[in-house]
């Protein structure tokens, strides 16, 4: 960690606490986001790794109850200081779901939605075509761009969102298990789409998948879930460089996830 | 004791029985059932029956565009004004109603579901929803005719609205609620507001369903008397929005115990052109509910 | 891959065009969501207003006549004299009358659509016929029951009143226009109601509970009437309290067909009068005390509806809500 120089760090955040209601689902857990890399967040089920994500760009505040107590420097801004709008927060932070969710508009206006939503002056065209070179579809669309999204496959459906989310250059993509729906090929052209993205943008995704992260990430977490104290709640075990967190791990927690002891 | 055992023992019989009394039962059960079936269906043919019957006679050209006759005109005269006082005033119902309706749903689904008055507003509608459709005519009557001095298509306009907006609301919001949490998430994830992501995704994407709420609403509003009949009430001159206005179910009910026979032709005429309207409007909205399910 | 290529794209340029909101995003935010807010309130005050202004106006009829009106039965505008005893009479029992009938055929239906009786096509077609049984408009009912369905009576109920005029039901010759007619097309109208309902409680009982019953040696019919029905019973009685709701409110059809007589009578052959036929037909020329008076009988209606209508939300809500934890 010493090794960090300050300025790589573009988004750094800590969840002191993430309450839903009274169920404290996530603690002090902090996250530095280094720029133009790729953060893993592994985990076993329910360790809060998708929570912290999505209370990067705020999504979460559309759930009933969601509480978030600590930071999230972003340029020197806390993401939830009470002058932010957390609508800005989302169009500089872009965000990948699990299930590929294109809206039930044609491909050209999906690409496009973002760009008039951000009102952007320029030649539409040329900047659709080139989000979705971006996306590594452009290939396989440009010949019908007028028809439906949602007449793609799954894995194009991916990289269509993907497509989407970058067309107005956010600086940070994230993506929650992006890859949890597709198939073997699918995922794998999202994976290699990925490590092209991040020489652009700086992304974080969960996975539950312990070799997609080693594949992918430059930087992993590893959450866990502490049912010590009655409740499930989610801690961040520990971070750091994918390699040295998998090949030499300093936490007993960490070696028993990797070895397969608990999943 | 041994007589039980030594049934126990003997192979079970598993042939059919057909006049066992178990048999028996649900073969009589199940004929009930048929003729139940059958005698329910007998109303919708009778009536089509009767009304293509005693009313596809009059269906021409002049039906559609003259003004009724008197009780001592033996034959001739259509109901065009009450064509045009039954469109009008459904039409006021649903400009009243489609924004009221849409907007109050979109609260009650998306923008503050859980909220105290989102609550009470859905058990308002809902019980709105049940209320005789007399008291809207009651209602109206009240605030609109008693105000304005005298009996109107307005007044009309708004005894219906008070009927369609439950439906169009609840339907409304229902469809709304069904639009999948993920579109609803890509919006934001975007940077939507949450109006635009109420106006460019999920409105559109609630479209169909609504538009299927809102022709059933007018569908039930044409064909609606009780709310007209003190409201609007009848006239047989050609539509004056201020004064008193014809409409076809309040014609029918007029002209129903006529001593015209040409009157009771034109309620019979009348009826079957209510009854081909509701019912074009109730395949509209079924088309749209079947297309959008797919 | 296309970024591989060296084509334009997004990857090569630094470059971001993410914007705040604007302004007039900002505002029409702002103004959208607080007129869906004000629209809501609007449904909850239109209601409220509805009960004020009906309830407003009766005030002073029921300060002058009290409940005394509701119970007794003289009707002399004349001399100022009110009773709208025999309307809740014919209200109530011509709605229990139709409630009966029409809840037996929409029950009856219900099962005959839900337990595998007919190939599915079928059953879609009889789905629909009984559907459309709804959209018809009361008014043409009306018709078809003066026209139609009187005649069609007249030798049965003549029949039963010669052979049985002892018996309370029958005891009044059969003038056509009067309880049973009406009775019996009311029953036509809150069928669709009942079966709509006790359908979708039929198929929220759970499949496994069918297939125990037959596990265990049950015929068809001893499982719908032991099991399946039993089940389902919450959400059918639901359905039974909102057809009531239904017929207790229904104008247009009784207006036309009960004869509007102020008669208490138990025989079925009898004209009648109900309270919503009462507001048809006298509000047209009612005069101002009268117009009171009606009030008072649009708010004695709104108050017998309401109170069966919450009940059967509140029976098909509770009996739902078990269901699904099931």
């Amino acid at each position: 960690m010493n090794s960090l120089l300050q300025d790589d760090i573009i988004l750094d955040c800590r969840a002191e606490k993430i309450f839903y209601s009274d169920f404290l689902a996530v603690r002090d857990s902090h996250v530095p986001i280094r720029k133009n890399q790729i953060t893993g967040f592994i985990g076993p089920s329910g360790c809060g790794k998708s929570t912290v994500l999505r209370s990067i760009n705020r999504m979460n505040d559309l759930i009933r109850g969601f509480k978030f107590f600590g930071s999230v420097q972003f340029h020197s801004m806390d993401i939830y200081d009470k002058k932010v709008d957390p609508v800005a927060v989302r169009r500089n932070i872009g965000m990948v779901f699990q299930q590929p969710n294109p809206f039930a508009m044609s491909i050209y206006e999906n690409v496009a939605f973002g760009l008039r939503l951000n009102r952007f002056k320029g030649n539409m065209d040329e900047q659709v075509e080139k989000a979705l070179r971006g996306g590594a579809l452009w290939d396989e669309v440009k010949d019908k761009l007028k028809k439906s999204g949602l007449s793609l496959s799954g894995g194009q459906q991916q990289r269509l969102c993907i497509a989407r989310a970058i067309a107005t250059g956010p600086q940070v993509l994230l993506m929650d298990e992006p890859c949890s729906a597709l198939d073997p090929i699918a995922t794998r052209q999202i994976e290699e789409l990925m490590l092209q993205l991040k020489e652009r943008f700086t992304v974080c995704i969960v996975t539950h998948n312990m070799q997609q992260a080693q594949r992918v990430a430059d930087q992993t977490a590893f959450f866990s879930v502490d049912i010590s104290v009655g409740g499930r709640t989610g801690y961040l075990v520990e971070m750091g460089a994918t390699k040295e967190l998998f090949s030499n791990p300093q936490e007993q927690l960490t070696k028993e996830y990797l070895h397969g002891d608990f999943s | 004791m041994n007589e039980t055992k030594n049934n126990l023992l003997q192979l079970p019989n598993l042939e059919r029985h057909p006049f066992e009394p178990r048999a028996l039962k649900s073969i009589l059960l199940s004929t009930i059932t048929v003729i139940c079936a059958i005698l329910a269906c007998v109303p919708l043919f009778s009536v089509l029956v009767m009304l293509i019957y005693r009313g596809g006679s009059r269906i021409n050209l002049e039906l559609f565009t003259a003004l009724p006759p008197t009780a001592f005109q033996f034959d001739g005269g259509g109901i065009s004004n009450a064509i045009i006082g039954t469109l009008f005033m459904v039409g006021i119902a649903a400009l009243i109603t489609i924004p009221f309706g849409v907007l109050a749903a979109i609260y009650l689904a998306e923008f503050g579901p859980y909220s105290k008055i989102a609550t009470i507003a859905r058990f308002s509608a809902k019980t709105m929803s049940g209320l005789p459709s007399i008291i809207a005519g009651v209602f109206a009557y009240a605030i609109m005719v008693i105000t304005m001095g005298s009996y109107s298509a307005w007044a009309g306009g708004v005894a219906l609205a008070v009927l369609m907006l439950p439906t169009i609301l609840l339907t409304a919001e229902e469809t709304i609620k069904m639009v999948p949490k993920r579109m609803k998430e890509a919006a934001f994830g975007m940077g939507c507001t949450p109006s635009q992501s109420m106006t460019k995704v999920v409105l559109p994407m609630a479209l169909p369903g609504i538009i299927t709420g809102v022709v059933l609403a007018v569908a039930r509003a044409a064909g609606e008397t009780a709310p007209l009949l003190f409201t609007a009430i009848f006239s047989e001159y050609a539509l004056e929005p201020n004064d008193p206005t014809a409409s076809l179910a309040v014609l029918i009910y007029n002209y129903s115990n006529s001593t015209s026979e040409n009157q009771l032709e034109l309620a019979w005429a009348a009826s079957l052109v209510l009854v081909v309207l509701v019912f074009i409007l109730n395949m509209v909205s079924r088309w749209i509910g079947s297309r959008t399910r797919k | 891959m296309a970024a591989e290529n060296g084509e334009e794209s997004i990857l090569n340029h630094a470059e971001t065009l993410a914007a705040p909101p604007t302004p007039v995003d900002k505002i029409f935010d702002k103004c959208f969501r607080t007129l869906t807010f004000v629209f809501t309130w609007a449904t909850v005050l239109l209601l409220a207003f509805i009960v004020f202004r009906i309830g407003g106006q009766a005030l002073p009829a029921m300060k002058e006549y009290g409940p005394g009106l509701l119970f007794s039965s003289d009707w002399d505008v004349n001399n100022n004299q009110f009773g709208i005893w025999p309307q809740i009479w014919g209200t109530l029992y011509s709605s229990l009358l139709a409630l009966v009938l029409g809840g037996f055929f929409g029950i009856t239906i219900a099962i005959f659509l839900t337990q595998d009786f007919l190939p599915h096509k079928l059953e879609m077609v009889l789905k629909n016929i009984v559907e459309l049984l709804a959209a018809i408009p009361s008014v043409v009912y009306g018709l078809w029951g003066i026209y139609v369905l009187i005649p069609l009576l007249q030798p049965t109920a003549d029949k039963l009143h010669s052979s049985f005029g002892w018996f309370p039901l029958f005891s009044t010759s059969f003038s056509g226009f009067g309880m049973f007619s009406a009775a019996l097309v009311l029953s036509i109208m809150i069928l669709p109601t009942i079966a709509a309902i006790s359908q979708d409680a039929l198929r929220a009982v759970p499949r496994r509970t069918k297939e125990a019953a037959f596990g265990m040696g049950a015929t068809r019919w001893e499982a719908i009437l032991r099991v399946i029905l039993p089940t389902a019973s919450g959400g059918i009685s639901g359905a039974l309290v909102l057809g009531l709701g239904r017929a207790l409110g229904e104008t247009m059809a009784l207006a036309m067909l009960v004869g509007n007589s102020a008669t208490v009578s138990l025989s079925l052959f009898s004209p009648a009068s109900t309270l919503a036929s009462l507001l048809a037909l006298n509000f047209p020329e009612a005069d101002l005390n009268q117009t009171g008076v009606l009030m008072y009988a649009a708010c004695t209606l709104l108050l017998i509806t309401l109170v069966v209508n919450m009940l059967g939300t509140l029976i098909i809500n509770t009996t739902t809500t078990k269901g699904g934890e099931r």
